[in-house]
């Protein structure tokens, strides 16, 4: 048997750098609703901060991706484990973008005290936190089964998403004055469900690696 | 599927005892390029060679099985070799002209098939050396020995001289392997520019060559052919497992 050491320890490498990545993304999510439960603009201001962190790693692997590619010629299932990884690595980082967004969605509300204990957001950002981290699970085992169960898991936050911005319009249509923080809010319930349709999206690109199909899980 | 240009039914070659081709059936469209890849040994040469007869000449080879062009099995010990072979071209590893002048190492065929007008003759000459991109670097020294071309030159002279005789197939046997990454490249770009006109099949050891210039690849593994379909089905998804690990250099 023949091994190919620079190739298989460059599809590791990628591999270790997309695991780095969602660990980041989640506890920045995490974080990110600690800080708008709390509201706590400090903590906020701090995870604001961070992004920066995330873009490198992903430019790094697309580098190496692109590395990869131009000198070890990858086909078939290892061309198909680069691809997966470049476009995983795009979507985490726009995941950690929206985790940024709420962050400073509780920057906005500093001074301000919360319209209504948060219950169901902090419901979704769980939900959408556990996403995250089977969807780097089903990248790293490949698969196909975890790969699925993230548009379960998605139809559920998108049932979530229309309770959380039902009770808010409720609340808005009650006491005008909250409208700007409903308003707000929404949007972070948006944001929650946004990263939970990019983690459906790495869903997506697992099953294309191990089967060399593309599924529409969205 | 297009038009096909021949098939396979079940050929099988043997080397006195070993069977070193098992039953094999394929279809070869026209105008198309279609790559036969596999690791040493695993046939795909005997296979090519045995599509224009060329394993009559090798002691104690056997064929079995049929190869059908134009209605007709060239297997059937009526068929007219020399004929064959003008309808089905090879183009070898290794540049062959022949000892002669550029003109005739491509006047020596349709000679040979009858024609002895010179104008025609002229005609032939340059319409091949302008297929295979020759005519503007050659066409000042037409009558000079073939074997002052440099190596690439060479072997798009041969492939002009299996172009001369109006094949309809053209089957090349590693064409670009002894040749540097420029002249390389020119033949790829070549056979690019033929498969308008033929069907052609190719032996390649180099994958990626195999991936750059066919329409459809066939995967060959000590005699069976495992997988066959296009290029880009078995570069990106393989439907065999040894496919994959072959062309992702992981065996072999």
């Amino acid at each position: 048997m023949v091994t190919r050491r620079e190739l298989d320890e460059g599809l590791k490498q990628l591999q270790d750098m997309l695991i780095h990545m969602g660990d980041i993304v989640e506890k920045a999510l995490e974080e990110a609703m600690a800080s708008l439960v709390n509201l706590d603009a400090d903590e906020a201001r701090r995870i604001v901060a961070e992004d920066p962190a995330l873009n490198r790693i992903e430019e790094q692997i697309s580098e190496s991706g692109a590395r990869l590619i131009a000198t070890q010629q990858p086909v078939a299932k290892d061309l198909r484990k680069i691809l997966a990884a470049l476009k995983i690595a795009s979507d985490l980082e726009r995941m950690g973008d929206l985790a940024v967004d709420i962050a400073k969605a509780a920057i906005r509300l500093e001074g301000q005290t919360l319209i209504k204990p948060l219950i169901d957001l902090p419901r979704m950002a769980d939900l959408v936190k556990t996403m995250i981290s089977e969807s780097i699970r089903s990248y790293v085992e490949e698969n196909v089964d975890l790969a699925y169960k993230m548009a379960k898991d998605d139809d559920q936050v998108d049932t979530l998403f229309g309770v959380v911005f039902m009770d808010l319009a409720a609340i808005m249509v009650e006491n005008p004055k909250s409208i700007n923080q409903s308003m707000l809010l929404s949007f972070v319930a948006r944001y929650i469900e946004r990263i939970a349709d990019h983690a459906t999206n790495i869903g997506e690109s697992v099953v294309y690696l191990v089967t060399g199909k593309r599924p529409d899980l969205n | 599927m297009g038009e096909k240009a021949f098939f396979t039914k079940d050929l099988s070659v043997y080397y006195g005892e070993k069977q070193a081709i098992k039953k094999i059936s394929m279809d070869f469209p026209s105008r198309e390029v279609i790559a036969l890849i596999g690791p040493s040994g695993c046939g795909k040469s005997t296979f090519l060679r045995s599509l224009n007869r060329m394993n009559d000449v090798i002691p104690g080879a056997r064929v079995e099985g049929q190869i059908w062009i134009d209605g007709r099995d060239i297997n059937d010990p009526a068929t007219d070799v020399v004929l064959l072979r003008q309808k089905i071209g090879m183009v070898w590893q290794k540049p062959n002209p022949f000892h002669k002048s550029i003109y005739e190492n491509i006047a020596f065929g349709p000679r040979y098939h009858g024609i002895r007008d010179k104008k025609k003759l002229d005609e032939i000459v340059e319409s091949s050396l302008r297929k295979t991109a020759l005519w503007d670097e050659v066409k000042d020294r037409l009558h000079r020995s073939a074997l002052a071309l440099s190596g690439g030159q060479q072997q798009r002279l041969c492939i002009a001289r299996s172009v001369a005789v109006q094949p309809s197939i053209l089957l090349m046997d590693e064409p670009a392997s002894a040749l540097d990454p420029v002249s390389t490249a020119k033949v790829e770009e070549l056979i690019a520019e033929l498969k308008r006109e033929y069907c052609i099949v190719i032996v390649t050891h180099n994958m990626y060559q195999a991936a750059r210039v066919s329409d459809k690849t066939a995967f060959f593994l000590m005699g069976d052919l495992v997988e066959y379909d296009t290029t880009q089905k078995i570069f990106t998804n393989p439907s065999h497992r040894s496919t994959d690990d072959y062309i992702s250099g992981r065996f072999g």
